[in-house]
């Protein structure tokens, strides 16, 4: 997976949970709560989906590390890889 | 037919808060199951027919509108996390709701969903009043009003910390305690705060055919995240093992086993499933004393053609003093809520098929639960004049009286005993005990209360329960989340 593909892949969760929010122009190395109106509600919601539709946990310690899209895929991209993927 | 005997979360009650928290836990996996004694959804903001016509039961107006674009209130919440796009709602917003006070409504406060309206009204009525009306609204924007363990707080010293007009602070408290109140005489101010947002600093809307929109969708998204329901089957009984709810005894005689239930029947209500004298909660829970008549009245015509305006809510007090409590009598005329469902500003301009006018006011519900069935009649009719009388004093005077009389289709009237028979609340109480249980815990490790008595009310309210609920005790804890 590349961390274009990955970005890709969290916003698609995103658009999901908060439909509302205007995604074109997200950065990916600023905070997600500070561009976008996301509140712990949203943020569980992430965590949920990605495990729903992606078979990845998150533990609560390593919420932080889904910050903002760079530090998703950084986070993310091994989990992927060690899923075959 | 569902057969299932585990599930992994069962539901009692397919109310707004119970679907709400179906529609989380099943999207998230979860094999849940809705019961309900009913043969229709809804509980107290449900819908029945009579004679081909549909009525709502509990829904004036659907609370917390906020026009799109605006975040982080309970209605962006809740469409969030149910998936919801707020088109499939359609609500259309209030015209305008006034607060009267006074033998004639003589004193009074416009409200629509622009708080700049009620803020001016405040300013031209209570001048003295409104730098202590600003200040209190910021202390209630300030308060983190959904916080699951808040110290209770009297509103009414909060409140006069900044109003000092006895009339101004009885008109503010009428709308909110209406609405949402399980308390007399006082609020707690986390209760006010959220009732004070949902209905001046939010709004007023509702889809155009009323309340079964919005179950129509929660079904649908019930359904279509896999979980299942069975009406017509209440829960009989809550069989309690080593500190757990075990199994759960099915009113036809069925038993399941389960790993969590959530109950939005009520405390006392669900007290009562645990049988031989058990207690839900530490401290003795007890049912609420508040209930309500409302009279509906179908019309011919839209009520604005009887010279009545564009008011879509309208609460009344003919006298200074706002009295919040049980009556001695079996209902109370001097103060109530009318509610006029045609003057919501429907989308292009639409009307509804039928005028109606509808009219809540408080009630004993001792002086109707036992009553014999031709007095029970004979009283109701009796009543239904009254309740209409008194509501017509804060109304614009048709030049001929009899004119509403003339354009009366079909009446209905409900009592506090119907409330109890069709929503299993015991005493009528809409709003539930006076008490409220804000985490949902009980003395049963895994039974949680949702709704009407774990204390988010009103529409948006009861689902946004649900979906708390489910989140706190069951998919946060799964998740790994702060618990």
């Amino acid at each position: 997976m590349t961390k274009a593909e990955c970005h890709k892949l969290v916003l698609d969760i995103i658009s999901d949970i908060a439909p509302d929010e205007d995604l074109s122009n997200v950065k990916p190395d600023v905070r997600l709560r500070d561009q976008l109106q996301l509140d712990s509600m949203d943020f569980l919601d992430i965590v949920m989906e990605l495990r729903k539709r992606h078979g990845i946990e998150v533990p609560e310690a390593d919420y932080m590390k889904l910050a903002n899209l760079d530090s998703c895929a950084e986070y993310l991209i091994p989990k992927f890889a060690a899923q075959g993927k | 037919m569902n057969t299932r005997s585990h599930y992994d979360v069962a539901i009692i009650g397919a109310g707004m808060s119970g679907l709400a928290a179906g529609i989380r836990l099943a999207h998230f996996g979860r094999r849940v199951c809705v019961f309900e004694r009913h043969n229709a959804p809804g509980g107290l903001n449900g819908f029945y027919s009579i004679a081909g016509r549909k009525f709502d039961v509990g829904l004036h107006a659907m609370t917390n509108f906020v026009r799109p674009g605006v975040k982080g209130t309970p209605l962006g919440k809740l469409l969030r996390q149910l998936r919801i796009d707020r088109d499939e709602f359609a609500l259309c917003e209030q015209k305008q709701s006034r607060i009267a006070f006074g033998p004639r409504g003589e004193t009074a406060l416009c409200f629509t969903n622009d708080f700049a309206v009620l803020e001016s009204e405040v300013a031209a009525k209570f001048p003295a009043q409104i730098d202590g009306f600003r200040r209190l609204v910021a202390a209630v924007k300030a308060c983190d009003d959904v916080a699951l363990d808040a110290t209770p707080v009297s509103a009414r010293s909060e409140v006069r910390r900044y109003v000092t007009d006895p009339l101004l602070e009885a008109m503010l408290f009428a709308p909110l305690m209406y609405y949402g109140s399980a308390q007399e005489h006082d609020m707690e101010f986390g209760q006010f705060a959220i009732m004070f947002k949902a209905l001046f600093l939010e709004g007023f809307a509702r889809p155009f055919d009323g309340v079964r929109v919005v179950l129509r969708v929660l079904l649908e998204k019930y359904r279509q995240a896999g979980g299942e329901r069975r009406m017509k089957c209440g829960v009989r009984q809550i069989v309690a093992e080593q500190g757990r709810a075990s199994r759960l005894v099915l009113d036809d005689g069925g038993e399941i086993t389960t790993d969590h239930v959530i109950s939005s029947i009520g405390s006392v209500e669900t007290e009562r499933l645990l049988g031989d004298g058990a207690r839900l909660l530490p401290t003795a829970v007890t049912p609420g004393r508040l209930s309500y008549v409302e009279t509906i009245t179908i019309l011919d015509r839209a009520p604005a053609a009887l010279g009545w305006g564009d008011d879509t809510i309208v609460f009344f007090n003919d006298s200074e003093r706002f009295a919040y409590e049980r009556p001695a009598e079996q209902v109370d005329l001097r103060s109530g809520v009318i509610c006029l469902p045609n003057n919501f500003a429907f989308d292009g301009g639409r009307q509804l098929p039928e005028g109606i006018f509808r009219c809540t006011c408080l009630a004993n519900y001792d002086g109707w639960a036992h009553l014999p069935e031709e007095t029970y009649r004979a009283d109701k009719l009796r009543w239904y004049d009254a309740i209409q009388g008194s509501a017509r004093r804060f109304m614009p005077p048709m030049a001929a009286p009899e004119e509403l009389a003339r354009a009366t289709v079909a009446t209905d009237m409900f009592t506090p005993r119907t409330i109890t028979r069709f929503t299993g609340h015991l005493q009528g109480a809409i709003y539930g005990a006076p008490t409220k249980i804000r985490d949902g815990r009980t003395a049963l490790s895994n039974l949680y209360l949702c709704g009407t008595d774990q204390g988010f009310l009103g529409i948006v309210g009861a689902m946004l329960s649900g979906i708390s609920m489910a989140n706190f005790h069951i998919l946060q804890k799964s998740a790994g989340g702060p618990a």
